[in-house]
């Protein structure tokens, strides 16, 4: 494994150098036309727009964005490079933390449920698997008992594939055959899980898009049986949403918090040319932190949600 | 399936009906309404500004100052740029070499693995090919596996070699391997990658020099946003590639990456993935999902889908059954059982012109017929096939059978009824007239109790 996540490293590093380039001539293009203006005109308006657009914010998201901005502007007056920054920094990333949500410090949960029950859920392709791979090596990483579940029975090889991290990781998994009732291996694990006296459980369900009424009763019926074992579980209910999907994403989160009450979101893929900028929407309008974003396909690469990072992302 | 962005330019389609004629002033409008819908469809920026130009410029250049229904000619122009941008032809694959070789490239979690198997599915029944899956994904955990339980459930082989991990050398002796075996197709499916991973686009580049593919399909995922515009562009730029498949259609996306991909390379998509199951992908027609964007439906798509699952000879005597009047409760089952066939009944009611805004909200469960076909088998032989039979002390005995209310079953026959009318009126005029009796909001209310 020492290899393959030392390879991500040093591919992730290229890759910020060359994502810089591109980040810092859209925002120079902005701060040109703003700086020393009292006023925010078209000009400033249409870069602003273009950016937050084309980063996946949304048109509702991004009027919101600018409506703050303009209003900020006319109270300030004028304005520099760094004010700018400033400003487009704190607006947005107070329409992601209105939920009243600090960024975690580090991959932790909380001492008081044991075991803290996380269930994992999102549309098919998104890195669900993957992210619990790296979510469980996080957690033993800093002590943690983690035990998973592969209740994702019906994509083809999907409970190898959780297999395979669960060795990554070096924790226990548990299984059926693939076909098998998903509640029912869910129910497994828990039981397992307690008599372990594991600190967090993390299950893995099938992709599924949301506009799937059967399958989304499924999972609402996965949870059920959990409570079976841990009256009050799942705890977290943690959607995955790809960074490069569009304005779907907000159909997604509502839906499954529908079904489920998602109360965590990770982002995923964010190491390529996406920015992800729907969750900024996503979690405005659904009030439902970010908590995890990956960054690369190695166990490493998956970190705590930064909000005044992400936001500089944008616009860096 | 576009939805969204048809009931957006509906909106934005009324607001220049209120007019009775177009000035600068509401076309502007209306294009900020056109705009905005393609936005909120994830079409990339840049394309709907363009866009939106050029529907403005011809507009205005054309007089439509005078026109007298200007929300009419909007559609038309607004209609034509679309289906310009989505491009015009059908294409086909290239299978004419002795041993065609197909390359299958994409994102990470875009559904190139489901594909490949949907794919050989395809070739192997409807173009009587004999293909071989190759996996050269050796990266992601299980993929392999992945590739060989999908290749085992279409009933195709698969070429692995867990002991590489060079995707160069396992795809060439895949290709030795399929010359040995007879395949005339081989299909090669490739790990995800990113398009600024340099390493990995050498590889894959690498790959396809020494597989020498007559097709390189790059697949996408349907919900994909604005970054669709530069994987796009990214994977074409190494791969050049010849097709583009449109995954995960089954959703609700807004689907706005297809107008995108389509302008910005300027490559034929070819076909889209319609659910989880190997028998889910369809050809692309890129003018008729022009017309379904604008809300007018798939009438063609649905017809033909219909006549796949169409017995000829059977529709021939129900088509003179009906004629003669004769359409009875057997048949009614009979198609519902076709309907059933033809698959998911959302989707197929989705493709109705109309239909897609109506149905909105309205959950149809795949077993939705469920307690019609419980109700029609409680009925003896003799009311199945003479329904009038069926007064009320029958209506309360198959009421009974079933499990279900006598309104139920008063509804059901009350729709038979209606449907049995619809049928004849088809008989008469073909769609033309079923569409007429739709369009003055006539629709009868489909058998599709809960």
């Amino acid at each position: 494994m020492g290899i393959l996540s030392f390879f991500s490293k040093e591919k992730k590093e290229k890759l910020d150098k060359g994502l810089e380039k591109t980040k810092e001539s859209v925002f120079s293009k902005l701060a040109r036309v703003v700086v020393g203006k009292s006023k925010v005109d078209d000009e400033v308006l249409d870069n602003l727009e273009e950016v937050l657009i084309t980063s996946d914010v949304g048109v509702q998201t991004t009027v919101k964005i600018i409506e703050r901005i303009e209003e900020r502007v006319s109270n300030d007056k004028f304005l520099g490079t760094s004010e700018l920054n400033n400003i487009l920094r704190e607006e947005i990333s107070e329409l992601l933390a209105e939920n009243n949500f600090e960024d975690l410090k580090d991959f932790s949960v909380p001492v008081d449920k044991k075991p803290y029950v996380i269930m994992v859920v999102g549309v098919n392709g998104v890195g669900k698997t993957t992210t619990i791979g790296k979510l469980a090596y996080q957690l033993k990483k800093n002590g943690l008992k983690v035990v998973l579940g592969a209740a994702d029975t019906f994509r083809a090889a999907a409970i190898e594939q959780l297999e395979i991290w669960s060795q990554r990781a070096d924790v226990p998994i548990i299984k059926q055959k693939m076909g098998s009732d998903p509640a029912s291996v869910a129910f497994d694990t828990l039981q397992s899980a307690t008599t372990q006296g594991a600190d967090v459980v993390i299950v893995d369900t099938a992709g599924r898009l949301h506009n799937k009424v059967n399958l989304m009763n499924e999972l609402g019926k996965v949870k059920k049986v959990m409570q079976k074992v841990v009256p009050d579980a799942p705890h977290e209910v943690l959607l995955v949403l790809d960074a490069s999907t569009g304005q779907n994403a907000i159909e997604q989160a509502k839906q499954f918090t529908i079904a489920t009450e998602v109360n965590a979101l990770a982002l995923t893929k964010l190491d390529g040319t996406a920015k992800g900028g729907v969750v900024i929407g996503v979690s405005d309008q659904f009030k439902i932190p970010v908590k995890y974003i990956g960054v690369g396909e190695g166990i490493e690469d998956l970190q705590v949600f930064n909000k005044v990072e992400f936001v500089d992302s944008l616009f860096k | 399936m576009f939805e969204n962005l048809s009931d957006k330019l509906d909106k934005a389609f009324s607001v220049l009906k209120g007019h009775g004629k177009i000035t600068e002033i509401n076309v502007a409008e209306t294009l900020k309404e056109v705009r905005r819908a393609l936005l909120d469809a994830d079409v990339s920026y840049k394309i709907a500004k363009d866009f939106t130009k050029k529907v403005k410029e011809k507009a205005i250049g054309q007089d439509v100052l005078t026109t007298l229904k200007p929300g009419q000619l909007m559609v038309k122009l607004v209609k034509d740029e679309l289906t310009e941008l989505m491009g015009t032809q059908v294409e086909g694959l290239n299978l004419e070499e002795k041993i065609s070789v197909i390359l299958i490239a994409g994102l990470q979690g875009s559904g190139k693995t489901t594909f490949t198997g949907k794919l050989a599915l395809f070739l192997k029944n409807k173009k009587s090919k004999n293909p071989l899956l190759v996996a050269c994904d050796v990266y992601r955990p299980a993929a392999i596996n992945q590739l060989e339980i999908l290749a085992e459930q279409v009933g195709v082989e698969v070429f692995t070699n867990r002991e590489s991990q060079d995707p160069v050398a396992i795809a060439k002796a895949a290709l030795e391997h399929a010359k040995q075996n007879g395949h005339n197709v081989v299909i090669v499916d490739t790990a995800g990658r990113l398009a600024i991973d340099e390493q990995m686009m050498n590889e894959i580049a690498a790959v396809k020099a020494v597989v020498n593919p007559q097709e390189t399909l790059f697949v996408v995922d349907s919900m994909t946003g604005q970054d669709a515009v530069n994987t796009a562009k990214a994977f074409n730029d190494r791969l050049d590639y010849d097709g583009v498949v449109l995954t995960k259609l089954d959703g609700d996306t807004r689907g706005g990456a297809a107008l995108t991909i389509k302008s910005v390379v300027n490559k034929p998509i070819k076909f889209v993935g319609t659910g989880e199951k190997m028998d889910a992908l369809d050809v692309f027609y890129p003018d008729r999902m022009a017309e379904r964007i604008l809300g007018m439906g798939d009438v063609v798509s649905l017809v033909e889908k219909a006549q796949e699952q169409f017995d000829t000879e059977k529709a021939r005597k129900l088509q003179k059954r009906i004629a003669k009047n004769e359409f009875d409760f057997n048949d009614f089952v009979e198609q519902i059982g076709q309907v059933k066939k033809m698959g998911n009944v959302k989707d197929l009611m989705g493709m109705i012109p109309g239909m897609g805004k109506a149905m909105k909200g309205v959950e149809i469960e795949d077993d939705a017929f469920k307690y019609v076909e419980a109700i029609i088998s409680s009925m003896t032989k003799q009311e199945r096939s003479n329904p009038s039979l069926l007064n009320g002390s029958r209506r309360q005995r198959v009421a009974r059978g079933s499990g279900r209310s006598v309104s139920e079953v008063n509804q059901l026959i009350k729709q038979f009824n209606d449907m049995s009318k619809v049928m004849k009126m088809m008989q008469g005029g073909g769609m033309k007239n079923m569409m007429k009796m739709m369009g003055k909001g006539g629709m009868p209310n489909m058998p599709l109790g809960k």
